[in-house]
Formats: C-alpha cells, structure tokens, sequence
C-alpha cells in the first residue's frame, strides 16, 4: 500500500516539476526570444511532444507498480464454484484487454511524439486504405464472438435452475439491514409470506396459516450456509430496492419489492478453512448491499457463516422458531393448525388464548392481501 | 424583428450589409437573443457555472471517502445543517451530494454545456448558414435549460435538501418520502427540473436536426459534412428519440408519488405501515430509465468525438484517416446505443435470457468505437502535428476513450458483471470513458473555437499546462479506484469502515482524494485563462488554427447572419490538409477544384464540372427570402 502511494507521489512530483520547468522555459523564452518557429506552430511544440514520452515511461510504471501493490489487498480467491470460474474468466479478459489497453495508448503517445511538428517536413496525405480498416474491424469483433461466447456459457450456467438439493433459504432486504428466514428446524421448508402481514415482531410477514411456516425461524445478524452443496438465495425486499452481494462468494443479485429474485450458487469453503487459509482467525464473510436504499446503505452487514452439513444441520436443529419467540402468534394459526404448532411453542405457553391486540386487522389485512399471498418454495 | 424586412426586394437585401437591422436592445441581444453564437455562448458560460458546482460536490464527498469522518466545521457557512455538531458530514447528505453531482455532471454540464454550446455554435458556422432553423425556439430551448436549472438550484437549498437517490433516482426509494429526506421536495424539484430540461433539449434537438437538413449551403453535400456536424446531427436524434422516454418515467413517477398510482410499486411495508399499492414493478422504471440512460451516455459522448476528428486531423494537417468509417461508427454507435440499455439492468432480476441477448449487443458495439479509436491513431501517423492545448485535449481524449471503452467490455460480460456492478469498478470505467473524456471534448472545442467566439486567443502555455495537470490528475484519481472496484467495494457508501472486506485501500482513498483536489484546482487555470482572454487575450486572426471549415471563411467575430456577403459555397470535402502537390499544407472548403488543378487527384478533376451546377443552385439563404 505504502508502495502505491510512493509511486503515485513520485509520477505526480516528477510531472508537477516538469511543467513547472516547462513553465519557467517558456518565461524564459519570451525574454530571449530564442525560438525561431512560424507564427502557427505553438509555443513548446516539443516540449509537449516529449512529455508524451515521459507520460508513457511514468505510466508504464505506475500501472505495473500499483498494480502489484494493490493486488495484495484484492479479494482472495473465490469461496464458491461459480466464483472462481468468473475469477479466471475476468483476469483473461482483463489479460486479453490489456494488450489493446498498451498498444493503442502506446502507439497514441509515441506517434505524439515522433510526428511532431518539424519545419519542412509535410504530412502524409492518407486519408483511408480499406484493407487496414476491415483488418481492424475484424480483428475486435472475433475478439468479441470469442468473450461474448465464454460469458455467455458462465451465465447460463448461473443463471439456470437451482439443482432440487439445494437449501433454500430466504433474505430481505429493508432499511437498514437484512432478514433471513430458514425452511425450519423440521420439515425445512418455507412457508407462505404476504407483506400485509409484517409487524414489528414478525419482519418478514410470515404467514401462519400455512403449514409450512409454523417451524420457520429468522435471524437479522447472520447468515449460515452449509459448504459443498447448493444454496438457493431467495430474495426480497420490504421497502426499497436493496442487493444482495457476498463479496467473496462472487454473488450479486437485486432484492426487489414485489418482485422476489434469486441467486443459487455453491460455497466451498467453510469459514474455518478460509481462516486457516488466510491465516485470519477473526475473518468472516460478509454480506452487504450495493443498491443505494437510503441513509443507512453503507451499513447493512450481515455475517455469513459457511460450515460443513453436519455443524450446519445442528445449528439450524438448536434455533428457536419465530413461535417459539413470539408464542402469542399463535393466534393467527387456524384451529385445524393449532395442535402441530403448539409443538413449535416454549415448554409453558404463555397464555396463547389471550389474542394480541393487532390480531384482528392482521387478519382483516390477510384476507384484503389475496393474491398477494405467494408461495416461496 | 424580421417582420419589418418583409416586401423589401430581395436582390438587395444584403449588399448593404444588414445595414438595415435597427439596433437590437441589449435583451434582445445579450439575453433573449435568437442569435446561435449568443445562444451558444449561454449555454458555455451556464456549463461552466454548473461544473464548478458539481465538481465542487465531488471533491466534499471525496473528502469524506478520503478521510472518513473528516471535519468539515471550516465549510459550515455552506453545508449548515448537514454537518453534524462535530462537522461530520450527513450520511443522508452524502447521497444528496453523489446524486447532484451525477445529475448535474451529465444533465447540465456534459449534455447542454458541451451539446448545447457547440451544436448552436458550430452547425450553422460550420453548414454555411445564416443562423439556426428557427432562433425562437432555439431561444427558448436556452430559457427551459435555464429555468430547469434555477429549480434543481433552489432544491439545493431547501430543508429536506435535494434528490438523494443516485443520479438514477430508481423506485420505490425516489417514490416514498418516507424512505429518505431527500425523497420529498427534492425530489419532486427534481422531476420538475428534469422535466424542463427535457423541453429544453427536444426544442434544441429539433432546431439542429432541421438546419443540418435544410440548411446547408450549395455544395454542402452529407458527404462534405464536417465529421463534428455528422456528431451533433446523430446525437440531436438519440436525444429526440430516447429523451421522450425518460420524460414518461419521470411522468409516472409523479404519478406514483402524488397521485397514489402503482406503476413502480408493489407490496412495500415502509415505517411500519403497509402500502395498498400492488401490482408495480420497479423494474420497469429501470428499463425506462436506460432507455434514455444509455444513448444519453452517447449523447454526451458522440460530439466530443466529432470534435475531437475535426481537431486532430487540423492541427495534424492530415485528413481525418477513413472518413467514410467515422460516419459509419457513429450512425453504428447510435443504433446499437439503443438496444443496449439492459446491460446497466444484470442483477436487477430481470430475465436471465434477456441478459445473454443484451451482452451480445453491448460486445458488439466494441467494433465500431475500436474502428473510432484506430482511425484517430493513424490520424497522426506521420502526421506534422501541432500541440495547441485543444490538440492536446484531443489527443487526451482518444487515451481516455480507449482506456475507459475497454473496461466497459468487462462491464458488458453480463456474467462478469456479477462481481462488479454497482462497485468502484464501474464508478472509475464511466467517470473515464464518459466524464472525463467527455470533459476533455469539451476543453479541447473550448481551445479550438475560442477565437471564433470571442475574437481572441487563448494562452496557449497556460492551456498546455492545464491540460497536463488535467491529464494526470484524471487517471490519478480514476485509475486507482478500478483497484478498489476488484477489490468489492460498493459505490454510493457514504465511507467504508463498516464492512471488515473494505477495511484495506484506506491509503489509496486518500491518495485519491488529494489527486481530485489536485485536479480541481488545476481548473482555475482554465478559468482564468477563458476570462481573462475574453477580454485581454490576445487578438485572433481569420484562421489562426489553418483550418478547413467554413466557420474560419467569416469575420474574425462573425456577426448577425454570420457571412457578410453571399454564404460561400462548398466544393470539396473539409480535411485537403498536406495534399500533395498543393501550394499550402491546407485547401479550405470554399476553394473549387479547378483553382487547384495541382493538387486535384483525378477523380476530382471530373468534380470541376459541377462547379458551375453548385454555383447556380439555390443559395438557400436565409436571409434572401423574406424573414
Ligand atoms: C474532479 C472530478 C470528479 C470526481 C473526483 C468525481 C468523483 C465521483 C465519485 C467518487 C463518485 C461516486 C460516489 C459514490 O458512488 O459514492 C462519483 C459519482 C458520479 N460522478 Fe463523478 N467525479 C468527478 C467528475 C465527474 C464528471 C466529469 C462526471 C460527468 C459524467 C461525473 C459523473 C458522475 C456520475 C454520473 C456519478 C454517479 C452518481 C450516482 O452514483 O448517482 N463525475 N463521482
Ligand atoms: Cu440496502
Ligand atoms: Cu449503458
């Protein structure tokens, strides 16, 4: 990192000099009235000229110097299958890039400098020569076919169906963090949601009538996936737009309201092994948000906590349901309900008769949102 | 005014030199003028005024990027309220900044301060006409840009303070005030300033469209079109086609704000209250909004091109190189720029498959703009080349555009945009190819025209220097942030300490942020320079820079209806630099081929013949019919 600095201090304090002694020549040269150049040719036409030359040696080096500083602070390698497939396909691109990147700006640069204004010598007329330009246009567009090609196959093969294993787990976005919901302790399956039926407690709007949802249980700290098999992401959002990114996992995907989304990906690398690896105890994955949402964008971490099957199937048997918190929702589940759910409820209810106060126009809210309800599996 | 020539006998209108014209009060002339090179340098001055405020943005929200949490007490006579006591600045207040800066970035000071200055100035010069098609509503198109910009002045100013939502002011955030202070006035300040601007640009968009049509002089065939008037004449129609379409967005974004109306939002639960509306997508703003979005990045881009083809091949005295090839990447440019727009839209959630179809355009539209970039490097292949600070801005320029289309490609893999949307990455690819190399499109057509406009010259050491300390500073500070941008970090953070993956590069953010200081000061200079050689600089000649074109056959300050005689005609295309044989290293415009049989290649002794058809035709005067 010093090393950037100091490189980009030096490329900026060599140049500042340099037009500064640029600047002192010409003072100069107004005083002695030494150049002898017509009346059309600007003043310090080859100073200029050189500065290009020393502009492309300076940043030769800057590019490669920082490049290699920086490099050190990049991601590490990706965490997931489909990462590290991008991975290798952005430093192709970025390798075959490099070259036009160099040639064109060095030959822009160089014939600056070489074609500057001489007296006597007069231009070349040379206004076209079709050979060169259909070269030139064929030569980018098979470049192109060959990049379109390989990322297209990378995107469809993201893009496609989740496998049927994969564990499906849900995350909102709202102001200003996220929610994740998992299937459940038992039949690890999502049940219903509907937006009417968010309150202060119940964030991501669960609906209890649906089987499905009586063992379902949330978390707004951390995200815990298991390694080796895929993770389907659901994803929405409460209030704005928010997005879903795991920097380390090469996984983007927008959280929309009225719109769920989804990302499947396979993370391969518990955090324990990525700590080993990186010889950080105290790392951790995260996860951020990357769609502006408002005041508190910046802010939205969640820990993500990749571990093997085995550790990942006990934490999720050891959470405690969304009844098991909120026990008094249980008066939302339907009667022909009520005998399973008691089963997701603390050992001594807590009087699960006495209704909550906003019961009734959540249930009034239910049944207005129809259609609205939808099914996340 | 022109009523009263009406009846006077046309084959003596003109000889006397407009003599005729009574005075024009100084409203009429200096203010609500009808007249394009006012108009034009209206346009300029209001630009400038635009960018330093808007680069000025940058530079306060660098500085919280740079040096996160960064007292800012000593600018509180400014920020006032959006500065905490400790004179931190507002997070909510940060995004208000990024949002204005974006938005006045593009709208005011790259679309009207560089279309609309050289488009007014340049086409009826350049086309050999008296003035634009129709002054009024060139006139107007002025008085919308600069209401449009008095509203979006005045929501600086206001309590809940501007839009904050990013320049692209997406729904539903842009939609409810409840998510964020500046989703209230400001915001619909916003939607009425934009609204005006889009009047603005389709009164001007027409205006150039008709005059390059209608209005050029004898001879001037399309194929002797000056490279910079084919830019402005592709460009006026992007915007008149795609400039309509942000104006629904933003009409049903009102809709949905104050009328209650669902386009944009669906089953949203906001400050503990649900919304009733379903049924709305934000998606479709988004599409909307790219529709327009991205021609707009052409919009600005495609004139500093065509300025940039006509300096390069001046002030290398060589024709442009494949002249054909440069109209054909710019009508290429602007067809593929409309069936683009989905690749800003990967990750939005829209269908996959339509990501595949919008990745293979995008990739195509790499062919034409390399085509650009190589035509304008063989341009100076052994070229004899002139470094006047417009030059030097070209030649920055094409660097710029290379450096800043090849990320783009990255961009455009839809799979590798994955990783990357929404990150530094693309902050520093768009700041590159569309900001700063549009920025120098400017600066280098500011160079050039400057005697043109105002008679006199600019300094030209202090405009090298300026364009150095620019140059550098421009990848210094856009460079480094693509660094950031592979290393995951997201944009539009108001500072990065809360995540332990963008916990590093904090040397390089504040290196960055005193290279912006470094490159907004560097500014001044151009300032400076522009105003004090409006009125000292030294006195221009005809055609100080050689050139070809028809604006340099007028008066060194060229008056109402621009040519005092008769319009020149045309008889050659406008790059005959160092053709060989002839007795000067450049053949403006106007000189016929049988004046030249020394330099004449032979199919151009056949042209000879026309000669006398160009001379008869119509003058296409427009003051010769009654106006
Ligand atoms: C001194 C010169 C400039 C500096 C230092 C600068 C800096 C920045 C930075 C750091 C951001 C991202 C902020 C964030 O995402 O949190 C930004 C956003 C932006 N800038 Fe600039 N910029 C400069 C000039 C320009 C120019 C010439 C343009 C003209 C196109 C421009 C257009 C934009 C746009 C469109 C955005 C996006 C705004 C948004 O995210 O909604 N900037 N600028
Ligand atoms: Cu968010
Ligand atoms: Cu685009």
């Amino acid at each position: 990192m010093v090393y950037i600095i100091g490189l980009l201090t030096l490329v900026f304090l060599v140049l500042t000099v340099m037009v500064i002694a640029r600047l002192r020549n010409v003072v100069k040269g107004v005083n002695s009235g030494t150049e002898t150049r017509p009346e059309n040719i600007p003043s310090g036409n080859s100073w200029n000229a050189n500065l290009f030359i020393l502009f492309t040696i300076f940043s030769i080096i800057g590019v490669i110097g920082t490049y290699i500083a920086a490099e050190e602070d990049f991601l590490p390698a990706a965490s997931s299958v489909h990462g590290r497939r991008l991975d290798d396909l952005f430093w192709f691109s970025m390798g075959v890039l490099a070259i036009p990147f160099l040639v064109v700006n060095f030959l822009l640069f160089y014939f600056s400098y070489k074609y500057q204004y001489k007296p006597g010598r007069i231009a070349t007329y040379y206004p076209e020569n079709h050979k060169l330009e259909i070269i030139w246009t064929a030569i980018p567009a098979i470049v192109m076919a060959l990049l379109v090609f390989t990322g297209w196959r990378a995107w469809s093969d993201i893009t496609s169906e989740a496998p049927a294993d994969a564990e499906v787990i849900e995350i909102v976005g709202k102001q200003f963090n996220w929610i994740v919901r998992y299937g459940g302790v038992d039949d690890n399956r999502l049940g219903n949601y509907n937006y009417k039926l968010i309150d202060a407690q119940n964030e991501v709007g669960i609906d209890l009538t649906d089987e499905n949802s009586l063992d379902d249980f949330t978390n707004n700290t951390e995200i815990h996936i298991p390694a080796g098999r895929p993770v389907l992401l659901k994803i929405r959002a409460r209030d704005v737009l928010h997005s879903v990114f795991i920097p380390h996992m090469r996984v983007k995907m927008d959280a929309v309201p009225g719109m769920p989304t989804k990302f499947w990906f396979v993370p391969d690398k518990t955090t324990n092994e990525i700590r080993a690896e990186l010889g950080d105890p105290n790392f951790d994955y995260e996860l951020a948000c990357t769609e502006i949402c408002g005041r508190g964008h910046f802010a939205m971490r969640m820990r993500v906590i990749v571990e093997d099957e085995a550790s990942y199937r006990k934490w999720v048997s050891e959470q405690k349901t969304f009844l098991q918190t909120y026990p008094e929702y249980l008066a939302k589940v339907p009667d022909n309900l009520k005998s399973k759910a008691m089963k997701y409820l603390p050992e001594n209810p807590t009087a699960p008769a006495t209704a909550p106060a906003d019961s009734t126009t959540a249930q009034e809210a239910g049944a207005v949102g129809v259609g609205a309800s939808a099914s996340v599996r | 005014m022109s009523s009263l020539e009406t009846g006077i006998d046309i084959t003596k209108v003109h000889d006397d030199d407009h003599a005729h014209h009574e005075e024009l009060s100084f409203w009429r002339k200096y203010v609500f003028s009808e007249d394009h090179k006012v108009i034009a340098k209206q346009y300029l001055i209001t630009g400038i005024f635009w960018s330093i405020i808007g680069l000025g943005m940058s530079v306060i929200f660098r500085l919280q990027l740079g040096f996160p949490g960064i007292d800012m007490s000593w600018m509180r006579p400014i920020l006032g309220q959006w500065l905490d006591e400790t004179g931190k600045l507002d997070p909510n207040f940060y995004l208000a900044l990024v949002t204005m800066h974006g938005t006045i970035m593009v709208f005011f000071v790259l679309t009207a301060g560089l279309s609309g200055t050289f488009s007014n100035f340049l086409i009826p010069l350049q086309i050999g006409a008296r003035d634009m098609a129709s002054g009024f509503l060139n006139m107007l198109s002025y008085w919308f840009f600069f209401i449009a910009g008095v509203v979006m002045f005045i929501s600086l100013f206001i309590q809940t303070g501007p839009a904050s939502g990013g320049w692209v002011v997406y729904p539903p955030l842009s939609a409810l005030p409840q998510a964020m202070p500046g989703s209230g006035l400001g915001m619909s300040l916003w939607l009425v300033s934009m609204a005006l601007f889009i009047v603005s640009q389709l009164l001007g968009g027409i205006n150039y469209i008709t005059t390059v049509i209608n209005l050029r002089t004898r001879g001037m065939s399309f194929n002797r079109l000056p490279l910079t008037i084919w830019a402005f004449f592709i460009t006026a129609i992007l915007g008149l086609i795609s400039f309509p379409v942000l104006f629904s967005a933003a009409l049903l974004l009102i809709f949905d704000r104050q009328f209650g109306t669902s386009f944009y939002l669906s089953e949203i639960y906001i400050n503990g209250e649900a919304l009733p509306n379903v049924g709305g997508s934000p998606i479709l703003y988004q599409h909307l909004f790219w529709f327009l979005g991205h021609p707009e990045v052409y919009i600005v881009l495609l004139p500093a091109l065509g300025i940039t083809s006509e300096i390069i091949a001046t002030n290398s005295r060589k024709p442009i190189f494949g002249y054909r090839a440069m109209i054909a990447s710019i009508i290429g440019i602007a067809f593929l720029a409309f069936i683009v727009w989905a690749h800003h839209m990967f990750v939005s959630g829209m269908n996959p498959f339509l990501g595949s179809v919008f990745m293979f355009l995008t990739l195509i539209i790499a062919v034409p703009s390399a085509v650009k970039a190589f035509n304008y490097t063989t341009t100076l292949w052994r070229g004899n080349i002139r470094f006047t600070p417009a030059m030097l801005f070209s030649i920055g320029l094409v660097s710029l555009f290379v450096t800043g289309g090849l990320t783009g490609i990255i961009l455009g893999n839809s799979a590798l945009d994955i990783q990357l949307h929404d990150t530094y990455f693309v902050v520093a690819h768009f700041h590159i190819v569309m900001g700063a190399a549009s920025a120098f499109g400017l600066f280098a057509g500011v160079y050039h025209w400057f005697p043109k406009m105002f008679g006199r010259m600019m300094n030209t050491t202090m405009g090298q220097i300026h364009f150095w300390a620019t140059f550098i500073g421009v990848y210094l500070v856009f460079f480094p942030l693509h660094y950031t941008g592979i290393a995951g970090f997201p944009r539009r953070y108001y500072t990065f300490t809360s995540y332990e993956f963008t916990k590093s590069f904090t040397d390089l953010n504040a290196f960055v942020t005193i290279a912006a200081i470094f490159t907004f000061i560097a500014q001044f200079l151009f300032l400076y320079n522009f105003f004090y050689s409006i009125f000292k600089g030294k006195k221009a000649s005809k055609n100080p820079w050689q050139s070809n074109t028809l604006e340099w056959t007028t008066p060194v300050v060229p008056g109402h209806g621009n040519w005092p005689g008769e319009i020149p005609a045309v008889y050659r295309w406008p790059y005959d630099y160092s053709k060989p044989g002839a007795k000067e290293d450049f053949i403006p415009q106007t000189v016929p081929h049988s004046q030249t049989p020394e330099s004449n290649l032979p199919h151009e002794n056949e042209e000879i013949a026309i000669e006398k058809d160009i001379e008869a035709q119509n003058f296409n005067d427009q003051f010769r019919n009654a106006h």
